[in-house]
């Protein structure tokens, strides 16, 4: 795991950059602007989180960089080189899961394994492959299971493990873990944190929860409220890892950062509900 | 390799009540005898070999109503006189007719197999080939939005049309009665197939293409392991619904078309006024009928995924 990350670094340390994204939908009732002048850095290996209310454009802003939508103005550079399209150089791990419920958890992930080494390597190799990813989220004994016979908990692991498979540059999260209980989310928000240490994966994720922001992040972006959304400000989350969530609690720096960014959601850009 | 990292959640729950018991056995001989007793399973719970409470809520109702049909059935036929036989009389006649299904003295004289089997072999030709072009018709339909709202207005009119007002096209078009029984079972039996895997290639879960997308899967991939599965249920729903269709035509196209056939039989038995072969012929088709329906649940229920 992690060969992406082992790559010498040729040209800076930028693995993602959005340059002056702007994206505008067409509706009936003429262009909707539903972000405009987003410009954001990633860097290799590192995790940033998107926060916002509902309705921000947070998700859309991923949706870009997944490549499904294609922004009306301005580019996007993955790697250095011009993002044209969805690819499975982005691991994408959806809200939903998104598991195909006709194929076990094995198959699901064989057929990221197969997209990605399936011309390369052998038959046997790519069954390890997808036996390591599903060990790697702790999945090994449910192997031949189909999705409707594991909980909603291990859906999001194997949807994780599919991501992880292909060796992606970046792995993109659309709120993972927001259908999510309160306390299957922690469980798994830690195991986030371990397979990202192994792997020093780069991330970039979505999410509404202010403590899973802040307790994942090296940098949390924050989007104000739409229509015309576009980055607010950007905190940069300095706690030393590994991070523990029982210690974080009482740690003066971690109450602090998760006061920033609450100020910057309630007071200062608080949603409007506007009247129908 | 990154095992060492990162234990199963498996794992860990088994060595923390491995620790347990360690810690356990040190303590009193008493928590040794419960923390023993606690990792002895329960007695598995032992499935009764016949369920009796359930046969007494499915069986006995069914075999109750049954039995009130021919209890009526045999009331009102037992003054006796009538053209109508009774019970016992038509399962007399059963008897004789299916101890020699297979007999045939000329064209229009032969067992009630072989009248079964006919019919069947022609509803399994219209409403094979009614298969061959609808699924991928449907499909097409499914896929190309243009299409739809070319060839729907056609199918809503089309539709509705009563099977035996297709039988003269198939006459004029064949010049045969058994090719023109076909073709109605065919373009009967065609349009559940076609709109319900046009519904279910239009109801294919955006998710599920998304990974296709996110993954850029080839057309074939994207075929063979998103559209075709996850159609599969609806499609599976309008073959049903056209074996039923194609089974309720074939009596109606074979009275007026003749040959061997069982609805022709029907006919041939009123010609020669034996009522109690016209019974036996009704319950034969609701069987058949039955039995088809019941095979293709049971692959349908292969490929329900939820």
């Amino acid at each position: 795991m992690g060969a992406a990350a082992m790559k010498p670094k040729i040209n800076g340390r930028s693995m993602l950059q959005i340059n002056d994204v702007g994206m505008v939908f067409p509706t009936k009732r003429g262009p909707f602007v539903a972000l405009r002048d987003i410009s954001l850095n990633v860097e290799r290996g590192q995790f940033v989180t998107l926060i916002g209310h509902s309705g921000c454009g947070k998700s859309t802003l991923l949706n870009l960089v997944s490549g499904l939508t294609t922004p009306t103005s301005g580019v996007l550079l993955l790697d250095d080189r011009e993002l044209k399209g969805p690819g499975p150089d982005r691991g994408v791990v959806f809200q939903n899961h998104s598991l195909l419920p006709w194929l076990s958890c094995h198959g699901n992930v064989l057929l990221a394994v197969e997209r990605v080494f399936g011309e390369k390597e052998s038959k046997a190799r790519l069954h390890e492959r997808t036996l390591a990813a599903l060990e790697l989220v702790g999945m090994s004994h449910a192997v031949a299971k189909r999705p409707h016979e594991i909980s909603g908990g291990m859906k999001q692991r194997v949807g994780i493990a599919r991501a992880l498979a292909m060796e992606p540059k970046m792995l993109l999260m659309d709120e993972p873990f927001g259908a999510l209980d309160a306390l299957t989310r922690a469980r798994l928000q830690d195991e986030l944190l371990k397979i990202v240490a192994g792997t020093n994966a780069t991330v970039l994720m979505v999410t509404h929860d202010v403590d899973e922001a802040v307790l994942l992040s090296d940098r949390i972006v924050m989007m104000t409220n739409g229509p015309a959304a576009t980055i607010g400000e950007a905190l940069r989350v300095d706690l030393p890892r590994p991070r523990d969530r029982v210690a974080l609690a009482e740690d003066r720096d971690y109450v602090q950062y998760r006061k920033e960014v609450i100020d910057f959601l309630y007071m200062r850009h608080s949603h409007v509900e506007r009247a129908a | 390799m990154v095992s060492a990292v990162f234990h199963s959640p498996l794992e860990a729950s088994a060595a923390l009540r491995a620790a347990k018991a360690c810690a356990a056995t040190r303590a009193t001989g008493a928590a040794v005898v419960t923390a023993t007793q606690a990792a002895t399973p329960p007695a598995p719970y032992k499935e009764p070999l016949i369920d009796w409470r359930a046969i007494g809520r499915t069986v006995l109702p069914a075999v109750a109503g049954i039995g009130l049909l021919i209890g009526i059935w045999a009331l009102a036929t037992s003054s006796g006189g009538g053209s109508f036989p009774t019970p016992w009389a038509t399962f007399e006649a059963a008897v004789k007719l299916f101890s020699d299904p297979f007999y045939s003295k000329g064209p229009n004289d032969q067992g009630i197999g072989w009248n079964i089997l006919y019919s069947l072999e022609r509803v399994g030709l219209g409403f094979g080939l009614a298969a061959i072009v609808g699924i991928p018709l449907g499909f097409l339909i499914g896929r190309f939005a243009t299409l739809n709202s070319m060839v729907s207005p056609l199918i809503s009119l089309l539709k509705p049309v009563s099977p035996l007002a297709w039988l003269p096209i198939g006459l004029l078009v064949f010049k045969a009665a058994n090719p023109a029984a076909i073709w109605t079972i065919f373009i009967c039996s065609i349009w559940p197939m076609v709109i319900n895997t046009a519904v279910g290639v239009q109801r294919v879960p955006e998710d599920y293409l998304n990974v296709a997308r996110v993954l850029k899967l080839s057309e074939w991939k994207i075929a063979t392991r998103i559209l075709l599965p996850s159609v599969m249920p609806y499609m599976l729903t309008g073959v049903r619904l056209s074996v039923g269709t194609a089974w309720l035509v074939i009596v109606a196209a074979e009275m007026l078309t003749g040959g061997v056939g069982i609805g022709f039989w029907v006919w041939d038995e009123w010609n020669n006024l034996n009522v109690a072969h016209i019974i036996i012929a009704i319950f034969v088709i609701g069987i058949v009928g039955l039995l088809l329906e019941w095979a293709l649940m049971a692959v349908a229920k292969r490929f329900d995924y939820s």
